[in-house]
């Protein structure tokens, strides 16, 4: 275990939650996972936690702190939880992902609603006793789209009761957009209700692309899981599997070589600038700029270049593996990388002079979607976005990994919170990594690139959770082992889930068609979201 | 009137091909429906014009779309071929390049747009998920594949395939184009199960 864990009973949860956010500050909420533990035995000691339940990873942005809370419910048959999605916003939508998976509803939730799977699937496929294969076979009927939603309230006696909510009024103007729109950068689904050409409110559907990933784990050996990390999110696929390798690495107490931690951090910045270029061209593309968009993947290609030579793949990668990477260094890597750094710098001021100048870009991008501190903070909307609302939240800062200490960069922060603010953010940051870099690219240590690891890797009993700064935000993994030589959990932090969680109160009185550009500059992979 | 079509592709021998066996069974059902002289010289005419500009949908639900994007950019250039004309809308669309993970939610959406489109069309199944669940292939809401859902022209496997790939997996839809008969049916009865291994 590498945080303070607490662990609450249930009926003492929000009082004890409440008195954490105001008194000790724990603003942020990093991760909310589903646990299922079991039923208990006979062998339990009292620190066994039992039932269904819930972990929260809580931090201050204010003094740093963090601390990690446990809380579960033996029964199984109406499982139920108080909400803490009126202390953090950022809990509403993880909560309904727990309720989806698990089954455990959660009282005092404005919207208890499933969040990826379909309406009428059957069971809660995430319990150790459900077989979701059994009971759901492939629906092809059209689903249906219901407009209300129930809201839970435990009573004195412990029984449940619901009263009924509307999502849309009879009488609202109710457009539907996605999941195969161009504009949704995958398939994500937006349903907006409009009042003349302003968006008065706007529901998220997701699950169009829930992969079950994480359920998956549960029946992986530990290096198999590594290969679905980079599935996940395709533009952070560097990152995500290195997190994945530091929180493996970290419950066997293994430590990499120097050399091994200046090739992820290098490999990490070249997947950044890979993921924000792409990010440039296609907010250009949905705007209309289709010239920005050929010029953005042209770029890009040369730094696909780079990592095929070294690594063997373009876009799902595969380098990283547990105690080290999959590959030396290809002989060509360090001078095209030098040769990559002039490169860009020209090419990133002819992005500025072609497409940031511009004066409708501008008038489409400044003022538009304005996301405040405290939003950002309370959705925990990380990454680019968070910093384009002036929330220091970068991970290689706040909690440096790898190489990262040692290098000298600037954490791009921007205050206006608009779209041109999140926009600059990521090109200013393509900067910041060429000069990362450029710093570790003249002396990468010698040392293996692989420690000695045993055929098959058990970790020892516990719970873990690592971070890192993908390409749009914190990318945590909560790992839960009991010992065997698969994981017993392993929950992503979904850097994209936040961000879809602000869209509605972004949109809210923005034109319709500033919803492109919303969309665009919060730059979420749909595939991360749903896992 | 024999029909003895062999699909040609400039600078690409027909031998080089793969599987040229199931454009062979093509022809040759072709055959024993026989055709009349003059609507078979239109025909070619029309096929020719159709493989050269067949529009796809942009649809892509994951990884595999990235490198769609990537086949669409300057470095690859489906234009090149006649693809660039990327459709939104499934109304204007002749193929459907299903590149992406499909899962139980998505599936009745994707047979939608299938089924929105104007005849002729086509699908091409892109990377692992598409073809046959792919890494996902032991997950409760992937569809192993998607010609359980819809008939399959080409498969393109990969993970993701490579942009070349791409290509050839085009390639080999324009070369089945080119074989079928545009009047009277485009082969409409033979749009089942697995036909052709790119
Ligand atoms: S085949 Fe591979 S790259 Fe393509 S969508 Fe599936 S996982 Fe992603």
């Amino acid at each position: 275990m590498n945080q303070e864990t607490l662990h609450i009973a249930s009926a003492e949860l929000l009082a004890k939650m409440k008195q954490l956010k105001e008194v000790e500050k724990m603003d942020y909420l990093r991760s909310l996972t589903g646990m299922d533990w079991g039923t208990p035995e006979e062998n339990d000691t009292q620190e066994t936690m039992r039932g269904l339940g819930v972990v929260y990873h809580l931090e201050s942005t204010s003094t740093g702190k963090r601390i990690c809370v446990k809380t579960s419910t033996l029964d199984r048959e109406h499982p139920h939880l108080p909400s803490v999605c009126h202390l953090w916003k950022g809990a509403e939508l993880p909560e309904r992902e727990v309720y989806d998976f698990f089954g455990i509803i959660f009282t005092g939730h404005p919207d208890m609603r499933r969040l990826f799977l379909r309406e009428d699937w059957v069971g809660f496929p995430f319990r150790k006793d459900n077989n979701p294969e059994a009971e759901n076979p492939l629906r092809m009927t059209n689903e249906e789209t219901i407009d209300t939603t129930y809201i839970y309230k435990e009573e004195a006696n412990g029984t449940l009761s619901r009263t009924e909510r509307k999502l849309f009024e009879d009488d609202e103007y109710v457009i539907n957009i996605g999941p195969q729109h161009p504009a949704t950068h995958g398939v994500l689904r937006f349903r907006a209700s409009l009042v003349g050409e302003e968006i008065n409110k706007i529901d998220v559907h997701c699950g169009y692309i829930h992969r079950g990933i994480e359920k998956m784990n549960e029946s992986l050996t530990y290096p198999q899981t590594l290969a679905l990390t980079d599935r996940l999110d395709y533009l952070s696929a560097m990152q995500s599997r290195h997190a994945l390798c530091m929180c493996i690495e970290q419950a066997m107490g293994v430590e990499v070589s120097d050399r091994v931690k200046v090739i992820r951090t290098i490999m990490d910045e070249l997947q950044r600038i890979d993921s924000h270029i792409l990010f440039f061209a296609c907010l250009c593309q949905d705007m209309g700029a289709t010239t920005a968009f050929l010029y953005g993947f042209r770029d890009r290609e040369k730094i696909l270049d780079i990592l095929e030579e070294t690594c063997g793949g373009r876009l799902i990668i595969n380098y990283n593996t547990i105690g080290g990477v999959q590959a030396d260094l290809h002989p060509n890597f360090v001078k095209r990388v030098k040769e990559l750094i002039p490169y860009l710098r020209k090419n990133i001021q002819e992005y500025h002079d072609i497409f940031t100048g511009n004066i409708i870009a501008q008038q489409r991008l400044k003022g538009t979607g304005v996301l405040s501190r405290e939003d950002a903070i309370a959705f925990g909307a990380t990454g680019g976005t968070g910093r384009a609302s002036g929330w220091a939240c970068d991970v290689r800062k706040r909690l440096p990994y790898a190489a990262y200490d040692r290098v000298d960069f600037k954490e791009i922060v921007y205050t206006e919170g608009d779209c041109f603010a999140r926009y600059m953010v990521r090109l200013d940051e393509i900067e910041q990594s060429l000069r990362i870099i450029e710093q570790l690219i003249d002396n990468i240590p010698e040392g293996s690139i692989q420690e000695k690891m045993k055929p098959i890797i058990r970790l020892p009993e516990g719970s873990w959770y690592t971070a890192v700064e993908s390409s749009r935000g914190e990318f945590g993994v909560y790992l839960e082992s009991r010992g065997d030589k698969s994981p017993y959990r392993l929950h992503y932090r979904s850097t994209g889930l936040p961000l879809v969680a602000v869209v509605d109160s972004l949109t809210r009185g923005a034109k319709i068609a500033d919803l492109i550009a919303i969309g665009g500059t919060l730059d979420y992979i749909v595939p991360d979201i749903d896992r | 009137m024999e029909v003895t079509k062999k699909p040609k592709i400039k600078s690409i021998p027909y031998e080089e091909f793969k599987d040229n066996e199931t454009l062979e069974q093509l022809v040759k059902q072709l055959n024993e429906g026989g055709t009349n002289v003059v609507v078979g010289v239109l025909d070619d005419l029309i096929d020719w014009g159709r493989s050269n500009s067949l529009w796809p949908l942009t649809f892509a639900t994951s990884c595999c779309g990235i490198e769609f994007m990537a086949v669409c950019a300057a470095r690859y250039d489906i234009a090149r071929f006649g693809f660039e004309i990327t459709r939104n809308s499934p109304r204007q669309a002749d193929v459907i390049l299903v590149s992406g993970t499909i899962t139980h939610k998505m599936a009745p959406v994707l047979r939608r747009l299938y089924e929105q489109m104007a005849d002729p069309k086509y699908v091409i199944a892109v990377g692992g998920c598409a073809v046959s669940g792919g890494p996902f292939r032991k997950s409760y809401h992937v569809v192993q594949g998607v010609d359980e859902i819809l008939p399959v022209d080409v498969y393109i496997p990969g993970c993701p395939p490579r942009p070349e790939a791409f290509l050839y997996g085009m390639m080999q839809l324009q070369r089945k184009v080119k074989v079928e008969k545009f009047f009277g049916g485009v082969n409409k009865t033979k749009k089942e199960g697995k036909e052709e291994q790119a």
